[in-house]
């Protein structure tokens, strides 16, 4: 057991306590960064000018009606830039763009002393524009050869070969919607100037040192006149790793022209029209299946919908093609990937980080080929999980495979599947108008950033002369409950009571250069940085209790608040032997640094160990569908998931859940909808509001709904013995999806293989069972299976096409690169 | 009435000024003002319940209050005049949590915290709720509504305490998955004897002070009696008439439209008024839909089953039934029960009333029959209602959605026979309308499977559905073409549980 994953005796770790902010939040104390204005004096309110076309070059702009409006105080356009015209990493998303690339794009901003002033102010600017054509659906990008960024390939063993002697040759495609992070919390900036004109920056931003680099950029100041706070986040799922940049510049922009804090704060319309989202893929496949249902070949190209700009599409891409594998060992496959560019937002990060985007495509293959091969679903996936000694098709050795299997066992077990399984087929025997779907599905994780160098974090932890700790780390709270899992670290690291630590918010000078609070490294990389700080603080204070209780100082231990020898000898409380080595000149703070050791990454050719470890879980979901309506309900969820030891069961468990559930709204219920007809609205996103873009509620929350946390779980090599957890299980959702195409198909006569279209609505799987009641004919527009080989071959990219790096390793190079 | 001073809110217990306040200030923006951030803006449309908030409202069947969560972003301000409302902090405190906020943060339910102050609100309205009652059994056991009607509700969708779980209907959380949130309501007990919230209950709310507040985008009045709206009416042609605010004030926040003349009319106590008779029962215009369900106690089916599905709590304890029809939209949800019903629309000017059926009220997208100097004063349903009714709303989400689809059903049905069929569509027109040619192809004939069908292949053909964001044509036509099915299949077999 390494030193980073062992615990103490009594540990604060693994104690399920409440959300550290908890009495805070149900109070409506909490302070998110828009509430802060109400504290401060002279605000300026910031209100964009939105183009209302999907593609147009401007010609002209016009302020001086805007300066007419009462209370309108400047308009920001392009001229008032003194630095770089950008607001990415990729010097592709100029932050007053002279030529619209989606609708709704700001082309200036109009500050004002109300937030009506700027409103109206915004409406009086005048712009002229020249509409130009537009690009809005993925397939119409592959037409028209309209791609971003790398285009990069995943290739392992001898895929022809594989095809060649195959017992079982499917292929088709699919299409699949992103999802809009609907944080409750829309992007918000507050921006303040001090006497030196030095720049001061609240914001809802999940990469603060990111936030702080593209507004000194923008400004033409070096970092250090920059400083990013982020108290906490109404939500961020992702939205806020690379978006809120430009916003906060905007904010700054103003107040260092104007001289007076201003305030951005999208309102809902505005954040969905103009921020990126999760990317929709466009999928083509084709598997070879021995005649028990081993995966033999599967070669695939993923094509993402990266939106105008390339944000972090490469890195979500290159993630897409590290989990196409899923749970299953394949042992000839090729997957490319590319990435589209089309006149929308630009697509971005979200909570899986393309993994779920590569697992739907082969979880989406198993659902439709297992009536196809006659084989239960349930065993045909678990008959492909991968074994001890076999390694990811990038090259990585899959660690603990067998952990999937322990989950699997579980659920069948706790979940009653296989009595379950025969109940719900004595209810479709006897049931016309309603059927039931009962799938399990895996998943298996990797766990770090793809791009190496962002596997670092620090941390300042502070010991005042009272013994009172306050902790400061580079992580962002979200409500994940990062902050109450670095308390308890903390508080577990120095053998103090919970209640002796205190945290911080996150700001840029107190900790630099940190990571993106994302790919669910949050406790890993942080945690890390913590205990390290909190080690090199015990390490001095050894020294004084050694000499204070006559023993050796590595026989001292903390714990509880005390300070004692090894064996149970003389005892001193902390706070007095702290204040004691603060009269011996004794420093009590420290600032704590980590890095994940094990990493290698070559993303030219796609192989090597990018993942520290990997996460697994199963889930079994239960549906009921309604044949007159396609309507659903979600009956009965079990999960069983790997969380290493958990850091914080209460914390653990409220991820798991609310993953599922929002990862069951990405493939159910969230219907983004862009205008693809030839209307002047072509390009407009018609989903747009709360109204129209619907969220799981508590109709989609399962009737039962039981999480467990896998037991034995300790991950040697990470803080305390845990795993990450943010991500993985929203990825547990495919079994939702599963469930209903098997419900669909439940309408049909045995062994029907239905393609159920994603987001699969309630309308979709009315489509979905109208199919199945007709045999499984396929449906055109969904491109129905094809069977018997050679199929339907995937596009291939051309030969003699350059191996493109992805911008995240140009690094050294100046740009600082994705997650 | 003075025009500019004199304002007063009480807002929790402390009296707040609304002098200055422009008419188109919503409460949320209002309170936000005053250093209250526990309330926040998510969505600005009433959809996501983060602004949910706690008003003093008549508690509609005697001279006590009840506590009425309602989505403060679509108030106006103005409205609040001579009102007591209670947010989050007003509830309790980091130090001394309300026993709702101590569930709450206690089982896991905040995460980011930004949803949390509004769930507690909708949470702690419900838990006043004077005739929630525990129920015996447990959860699994539990199958009364909470609401006084006869509301089909799930026995999961109740909690052994009496917690409705449609009380949260309006109220969206992004990280939880909301099973902790169901915990902690579900496990509320009774409030002491000694809570101050739970007292204020047994003594009137505060009257509808009659109120005129001019600001720089226009004005607001709430008239004090009818006569007196009707002659403001009169006054300023054109006026937007102001009831709960549901729609108007996605108006004012989404698409920036402001009043030169508001008039508030959800307090006109001619607006307000409930009659039973022997053929007839006439609901006041300005009844909230959750007063219409509280005070119906059953007595039309059609409506119980319609009430649950109509947007979420928030929005039926603000939205009246008038104001449903006044809107005129194609997508209501009540049209399309009210036509089945054979309702009557009753509208009043300063010449009197005069009584127009529903059926021939709308007369284009989003326009009606009722004149500039009208207003809807009641709606009256014809009794006894018919002897198999249903209402069935296709949308993606079971909770707190807009139809694509919806459809009333009121079939009499004796001796196996249709004697008469009235059926009301929503989604598919510029209008909502009745399904005239599948009411005569049900009419006189037996209510058997065959028929049915025949009749669905009709009803199939009605209206001209078209695509958009929430369906396509093609699925919206088989939506009506399944709905005769559903329900033959639902009247004439036992039942089985639908999804």
């Amino acid at each position: 057991m390494s030193a980073l994953s062992e615990r103490p005796a009594n540990p604060v770790v693994g104690q399920g306590i409440p959300h550290e902010a908890a009495a805070l939040h149900v109070t409506g104390h909490a302070l998110y960064t828009d509430d802060l204005v109400q504290r401060t004096h002279g605000v300026l309110h910031a209100h964009p000018v939105q183009a209302p076309h999907t593609h147009a070059r401007v010609t002209g702009l016009r302020t001086g009606p805007a300066l007419a409006v009462p209370g309108v105080v400047r308009v920001l356009t392009a001229e008032d830039v003194p630095g770089v015209n950008d607001a990415g990493v990729k010097h592709d998303e100029p932050l007053f763009p002279s030529e619209v690339m989606f609708h709704g794009h700001a082309v200036c901003w109009v500050l004002g002393e109300t937030l009506e002033a700027a409103r109206l102010g915004s409406l009086a600017v005048e712009v002229d524009y020249e509409p130009l054509p537009a690009i809005v659906t993925v397939r119409e990008a592959i037409a028209a050869d309209s791609f971003q960024g790398a285009r990069p390939k995943v290739e392992r063993g001898d895929v022809d070969a594989g095809f060649d002697g195959a017992a079982h040759v499917f292929s088709g495609e699919l299409e699949f919607a992103g999802q809009e992070h609907f944080y409750l919390e829309t992007h918000a900036s507050l921006a303040l100037v001090d006497e030196n004109g030095q720049v001061f920056i609240q914001s809802s931003t999940q990469h603060p040192t990111e936030t702080q680099d593209i507004v000194a950029h923008v400004l033409g100041v070096p970092s250090n006149e920059v400083t990013v706070q982020c108290l906490r986040m109404g939500g961020g799922f992702g939205g806020k790793e690379m978006q809120p940049h430009g916003y906060a510049a905007i904010a700054a922009l103003g107040a260092r022209l104007t001289g007076r804090p201003v305030r951005l704060r999208l309102s809902r319309n505005q954040d969905m029209t103009m921020s990126g989202k999760r990317h929709g893929f466009h999928a083509q496949w084709r598997v070879a299946f021995d005649d028990a249902g081993h995966l033999q070949a599967l070669d695939a190209t993923l094509t993402s919908d990266g939106g105008w700009s390339l944000d972090l599409s490469e890195p979500v891409l290159a993630r897409a093609l590290c989990h196409i594998d899923n749970a299953y060992w394949i042992p000839n496959i090729r997957v490319n990937g590319r990435i589209a560019k089309s006149h929308k937002t630009s697509q971005t990060a979200f909570r899986g980080f393309g993994g779920p985007q590569g697992m739907l495509v082969i979880e989406d293959i198993l659902g439709r080929c297992a009536p196809l091969l006659g084989i239960d679903p349930i065993d045909l996936r678990s008959r492909n999980f991968y074994a001890e000694g076999q390694s990811a098709p990038y090259g990585q050795p899959v660690r603990h495979p067998e952990r999937t299997g322990y989950c699997w066992d579980q659920v069948l077990e706790t979940g009653d599947v296989r009595a379950r399984q025969a109940q719900i087929a004595e209810y479709n025997a006897t049931h016309e108008h309603t059927k039931r779907g009962l799938a399990m599905t895996p998943v298996k994780f990797g766990i770090s950033f793809n791009f190496t160098a962002f596997n670092q974090a620090g941390a300042l932890v502070h010991v005042y002369k009272d013994g009172s700790v306050l902790v400061t780390h580079g992580g962002t709270e979200m409500g994940q409950g990062l902050h109450t899992k670095m308390l308890q670290v903390a508080a577990t690291t120095l053998g103090v009571p919970l209640s002796t630590v205190r945290l911080a918010p996150t700001r840029t000078d107190k900790v630099p250069n940190t990571s993106a609070t994302a790919a669910s490294s949050g406790a890993d990389l942080n945690g890390g940085a913590v205990k390290n700080a909190c080690e090199q603080v015990l390490e001095r204070l050894r020294e004084v209790a050694g000499r204070r209780l006559g023993v050796h100082p590595s026989d001292i231990r903390f714990a509880d608040g005390l300070v004692t020898s090894v064996g149970g000898g003389e005892s001193v409380p902390w706070a007095e032997l702290v204040n004691q080595a603060y009269f011996q000149r004794v420093q009590l703070w420290a600032a704590g640094f980590y890095r994940t050791e094990g990493l290698h990454w070559d993303s030219s050719l796609m192989h090597g160990s990018p993942f520290k470890y990997f996460s697994y879980g199963v889930a079994a979901t239960e549906v009921e569908v309604d044949g007159f309506t396609g309507a659903y309900r979600t009956r009965r969820v079990d999960i069983v998931h790997d969380v290493g030891d958990s850091l914080s069961p209460l914390v653990d468990i409220g991820q798991v859940e609310g993953a599922f559930v929002q990862g069951a709204g990405w493939l159910t219920l969230e219907d983004l909808r862009w205008d693809e007809s030839d209307r002047p609205t072509r390009g407009r996103l018609a989903t747009q509001a709360a109204s129209t873009y619907k969220l799981p509620s508590f109709s989609e929350m399962p009737e039962v709904f039981n999480v467990a946390l896998l037991g034995r779980a300790h991950e040697d090599g990470a803080v305390y013995g845990s795993k990450a957890v943010g991500e993985p299980p929203l990825m547990l959702a495919f079994s939702v999806r599963e469930a209903l195409r098997q419900a669909a198909a439940a309408f049909g006569p045995a062994g029907t293989s239905v393609d159920l279209a994603s987001p699969a609505t309630p309308e979709a799987v009315w489509w979905a069972l109208e199919q199945a009641r007709r045999g499984g004919a396929g449906q055109p527009e969904h491109g129905h299976v094809v069977d018997g080989a050679p199929g339907i071959v995937p596009d291939q990219p051309d030969a003699d096409d350059r191996p493109l790096r992805p911008h995240s390793e140009l690094a050294a190079q100046g740009s600082t690169g994705g997650a | 009435m003075a025009a500019n001073d004199g304002h007063r809110v009480t807002v929790n217990g402390a009296p707040c000024s609304l002098d200055g306040t422009d008419p188109a200030t919503n409460a949320l923006d209002w309170l936000r003002g005053q250093g209250l951030t526990g309330a926040k803006e998510g969505c600005a449309e009433g959809e996501c319940g983060a602004c949910s908030v706690m008003v003093a409202r008549p508690d509609g069947t005697g001279d006590g209050t009840r506590w009425t969560a309602v989505n403060a972003c679509l108030l106006p301000a103005a409205a609040l005049d001579g009102q007591e409302v209670v947010t989050a902090e007003g509830l309790g405190s980091p130090d001394a949590l309300h026993p709702v906020q101590r569930e709450m943060a206690v089982r896991g339910g905040s995460q980011c915290g930004y949803c949390t102050p509004g769930f507690v609100c909708s949470m702690a309205a419900e838990y006043y709720r004077p005739d929630r009652a525990a129920v015996d059994g447990g959860s699994d056991g539990a199958s009364t509504s909470g609401q006084g009607g006869a509301a089909p509700h799930d026995a999961h969708e109740c909690g052994p305490n009496g917690f409705d779980l449609h009380a949260l209907s309006g109220n969206l959380c992004r990280c939880t998955g909301y099973r902790p949130i169901r915990d902690a309501a579900y496990a509320l007990g009774a409030p002491e004897a000694s809570d101050p919230y739970a007292a204020r209950q047994a003594s009137p709310p505060p009257p509808a002070a009659a109120t005129r507040l001019v600001g720089t985008t226009g004005t607001y009045a709430r008239p004090a009696e009818l006569p007196e709206a009707l002659g403001l009416l009169a006054e300023h042609p054109g006026a937007v008439l102001v009831a709960g605010s549901t729609d108007w004030g996605v108006e004012v926040n989404l698409r920036g439209s402001r009043a030169p003349y508001a008039i508030g009319i959800d307090r006109l106590p001619e607006l307000r008024t409930f009659e039973v008779g022997d053929d007839v029962v006439e609901l006041g215009a300005a009844l909230t839909l959750t007063e219409c369900e509280r005070l119906l106690e059953g007595r039309v089916p059609l409506l119980d089953q319609l009430f649950p599905q109509f947007a979420s709590r928030l929005i039926r304890n603000g939205a009246t039934i008038g104001g449903n029809l006044g809107t005129g939209s194609p997508i209501g949800d009540t049209p399309p029960a009210l036509l089945a019903l054979e309702a009557v629309v009753v509208l009043a000017s300063a010449a009197g009333d005069r009584e127009v059926p529903l059926a021939d009220y709308f007369t284009g997208y989003r326009q009606t029959v009722r004149r500039d100097d009208e207003l809807i004063r009641a709606v009256r349903i014809p009794m006894p209602v018919s002897t198999t009714t249903a209402f069935h709303k296709i949308a993606k989400r079971r909770f707190d959605d807009i139809s694509s689809v919806a459809v009333g059903f009121a079939l009499d049905v004796r001796d196996g026979v249709v004697a008469k069929a009235r059926i009301g569509l929503g989604g598919v027109a510029a209008t909502p309308i009745r399904a005239l040619a599948t009411e005569a192809a049900l009419e006189g004939r037996p209510w058997t499977t065959d028929v049915a069908r025949e009749a669905a292949e009709v009803m199939a053909r009605e209206g001209t559905p078209m695509d958009d964001h929430r369906a396509s044509a093609p699925y919206r036509s088989a939506m009506l073409g399944t709905a005769l099915l559903k329900l033959h299949a639902q009247t004439a077999t036992p039942q089985e549980v639908g999804a």
